[in-house]
């Protein structure tokens, strides 16, 4: 059995390795940077090795470990108390963390190899996993949300990491301020409780403490209308952090850090910590059933709407983001049609594949030098682990059979199918959509990127070859055949395996969702694992009435293959074998075509109707007339009432010394007139 | 019998001659001249409050039918000192700054003195 300090050091190591680089290596030692990512590296192998026996403790028991928290702040009625909730969702949420950070952080060795800013990598990274390994042990939910505002920290700060470009800086800018208001709806919620923990006192609770909050929305202690405000306001903060309509335009923009920090800001850190929340709050959530449809409708409407615009990205790591805020959606609507097992599940086997996709795309650009799939093709043969890795991830994702994603993705459609009901009808049709679309355009980015033949990378795309917007895809640049680059470009075009130390975690991320789905919530009993192990390990967390087992479901499970099967047909007939010319299609779809790929020209609304008009000449037009008018005005009377009072004063001064005499005599002889007459009582 | 009204009558009468002088006169040395009339017209006051009036710290001494402890208390005398000497700084200064301004001037004229507008 795991002690409460050893669950402390978990958090500790990598706060301590983040103080140590930031400090230390980073000022003084930057000569050996090379340093910074060992001791990082060792840091987070010591979370994942105590996470681990925080999962098997937990697994020994099937229920929190009821570690007692310690108060902190105490002030009058607040009593803030900071403690680690050790249940089996934490367990799992720490492994999955520390894991996939730890093969991250190894393979950006390889990436970030001769960066300027290697240490600082580091540095963020390392206070990246901290934040997110206390966001999913906090205890209290103001403890949470502090976490919480660090992961939105780091990940701000990785996004931006190349500062220098411009876009780089915008998109840190618009992940924060985006999230930010989501953030505000968690804050609102938190605020609520806060303010009334005197019926919390009562009942010898505390209103900020997660597992009091849980029993008094169980308990009826809240009423109904605050436990859908609550839900509500939590939704949103969930919906900010993980990319859910409509708060999701701040992640492909996200692409501008460098490809290891997509990584984990999609498979295990930020984007996760949403998920995260609102299943560690389900039973809150469960108390009332509109929050819940909500989140069920808005999870399905992400998942087909992200899908769609993933089909006609070109840029590799954009599909790739787009595919992330898809299978969010396919976890929040799990959530929301009230299986948070399955949610989680999900989420378990997408972290493995998604972070094997971008350290894919990493691999890719390493060689090409570009993220423009327009500029690739034909690395099969000069990349094959990265193809076969990359194969094996893009499987999983479109879910086919046995790899971990057909898996967890079945999962969650039989609970959309078995939830019934007009939403529950509805999101399951959304989710099997999305099926054909996952598979469709993570096949066109495997089928563009690894097959045909070579397109230049980088050296073709800043001769500026003519490839337009639209799917104009010549199989050959006649300007650039392959092997031709350009001199100056030759240093980024090296078509090659990336370094072992790039490519081993790769590996072993491959094997992870190969096994995970299937060894981690088997329908059968294993040799060691007995079956439903994840479901058995996460029900407790969720006060679910028993283990949630989702019986395998034959329709579901043949037809969702099909349809995945189908959608890899499709992207093999456009852009594999070239039977369609992708152009034709186009062309027949035109306006749709436009409109999605302007992605729903949601981000015009947003920069051009809502800030440009609305806030800039609407709300900021108000003010500054207001300011103008009111605010100057004001001061221009103070203005001149103060000059020209001051100007009739100043004829007092004479500078005759005698006459300021006459009269200060005269102000003291009224004094005494005064005090004789009125006071002196 | 002269008496304390009579001290401080007087010493009111010499107030106001200085303050008046000090008010309305041009030449400069005058003005200083009323000034130290009024230092003295302070004097006067000063010394026979001392010697008429009692202090209230000490008035239980005199109702217990002990040694009048006024009579030995020197406050005021002591005070008329301080004056007399201030007084004598002072215009040694006021002279001073007389004869500078003489010198860039060569006036005495008060009025004609506006330095404190500028």
């Amino acid at each position: 059995m795991i002690p409460e300090s050893a669950a402390w050091v978990v958090l500790g190591l990598p706060l301590a390795s983040f103080l140590l680089i930031a400090l230390v290596i980073r000022p003084f030692f930057n000569r050996y940077a090379r340093w910074a990512g060992y001791v990082s590296i060792a840091a987070i192998a010591g979370s994942f090795i105590l996470s681990l026996w925080s999962l098997s403790s937990t697994t020994g028991l099937y229920k929190a470990l009821g570690w007692p928290s310690h108060s902190w702040v105490k002030a009058g009625p607040l009593d803030f108390q900071v403690g680690i909730l050790m249940d089996g969702l934490t367990a799992i949420m720490m492994v999955v963390v520390s894991g996939v950070s730890l093969l991250i952080q190894i393979y950006s060795q390889g990436y970030m190899h001769g960066d300027r800013g290697y240490a600082r990598y580091f540095a963020y990274m390392s206070l990246f996993t901290a934040s997110m390994l206390g966001l999913v042990m906090s205890s209290n939910i103001l403890m949470m949300y502090m976490f919480w505002e660090l992961v939105g920290l780091c990940s701000y700060l990785l996004i931006g990491f190349w500062f220098h470009r411009p876009a780089a800086a915008a998109a840190a800018k618009k992940a924060f301020v985006v999230t930010r208001l989501g953030d505000f709806g968690f804050l609102l919620a938190i605020l609520y409780l806060f303010s009334h923990q005197g019926l919390f006192a009562e009942k010898g609770l505390n209103s900020l403490l997660i597992s009091d909050i849980l029993a008094a929305a169980q308990g009826g202690l809240l009423g109904a209308t605050a436990v859908t405000w609550l839900g509500i306001g939590i939704f949103a903060g969930a919906a900010g952090k993980s990319a859910q309509f409509p708060l999701h335009v701040w992640l492909p923009d996200a692409m501008e850090g460098p490809t290891p920090v997509s990584a984990l800001i999609h498979a295990a850190t930020m984007v996760a910590a949403g998920v995260f929340l609102v299943a560690r709050m389900f039973p809150l959530f469960e108390e009332t059933s509109a929050v819940l449809k909500l989140v069920a409708l808005v999870g399905g409407g992400t998942a087909v709407m992200a899908a769609t615009m993933g089909m006609v990205m070109f840029d590799i790591k954009r599909v790739i983001a787009y595919s992330t805020i898809s299978q969010l959606g396919y976890m929040m609507l799990a959530i929301g049609v009230g299986a948070p097992v399955v949610a989680i599940f999900h989420l378990f086997n997408h972290a493995f594949f998604k972070a094997l996709l971008f350290l894919g795309a990493g691999s890719v650009n390493h060689a090409t030098g570009t993220f423009d799939m327009r500029y690739m093709g034909g690395l099969r043969r000069s990349m094959p682990l990265t193809y076969l890795t990359f194969l094996l991830a893009a499987l999983s994702l479109a879910g086919i059979f046995p790899l971990s994603g057909f898996w967890s993705k079945d999962e969650v459609l039989a609970v959309a199918l078995g939830r019934g009901g007009v939403v529950g009808t509805l999101v399951f049709v959304l989710a099997v959509a999305g099926v054909f679309m996952t598979a469709f355009y993570i096949f066109r980015a495997l089928f563009m990127t690894f097959e045909g033949n070579f397109r230049g990378g980088v050296a073709a795309e800043q001769a500026g070859h003519p490839l337009l917007q639209a799917e104009v895809l010549s199989p050959q640049p006649a300007s650039h055949p392959p092997g031709s680059a350009s001199s100056s470009a030759e240093r980024h075009v090296h078509l090659a395996e990336s370094p072992l130390v790039m490519v081993l975690p790769m590996v072993v991320l491959a094997g992870l969702g190969v096994v995970s789905g299937f060894i981690a919530n088997s329908p059968v009993a294993l040799r060691n694992v007995p079956g439903h192990w994840v479901s058995r390990l996460l029900s407790p967390s969720f006060a679910l009435a028993e283990i949630e087992k989702v019986p395998f479901n034959w329709p579901v499970a043949l037809g969702s293959t099909a349809l995945a099967l189908a959608g890899i047909g499709l992207a093999y007939l456009m852009y594999g074998v070239r039977r369609l010319e992708p152009q034709r299609v186009v062309r027949r779809v035109g306006p749709v075509y436009r409109t999605i790929y302007h992605k729903y020209y949601i981000d015009d609304l947003y920069e051009g109707v809502v800030i440009r008009n609305l806030l800039y000449r609407g709300v900021c037009g108000v003010l500054d007339w207001f300011d103008r008018a009111v605010v100057d005005g004001i001061a221009e009377v103070v203005g001149w009432f103060g000059r020209n009072v001051g100007k009739a004063i100043a004829r007092l001064q004479t500078g005759q010394v005698q006459a300021y005499g006459i009269g200060m005599s005269a102000g003291v002889a009224a004094i005494v007139l005064a005090y004789l007459l009125w006071g002196g009582g | 019998m002269v008496g304390f009204q009579h001290y401080l009558a007087l010493s009111g009468i010499l107030f106001g001659l200085g303050f008046y002088t000090a008010l309305s006169k041009r030449n400069a040395i005058v003005v200083l001249m009323g000034i130290e009339v009024m230092f003295n017209a302070v004097n006067v006051a000063v010394v026979a409050i001392a010697k008429y009036l009692l202090p209230f710290s000490l008035a239980g001494s005199v109702a217990s039918g002990g040694e009048p402890a006024y009579q030995f208390l020197l406050t005021g005398q002591v005070f008329a000192i301080f004056v007399i000497a201030v007084a004598a700084a002072e215009v040694a200064l006021g002279l001073g700054i007389v004869l500078a301004i003489y010198r860039a001037r060569e006036t005495v004229d008060v009025s004609q003195f506006t330095l404190m507008k500028e």
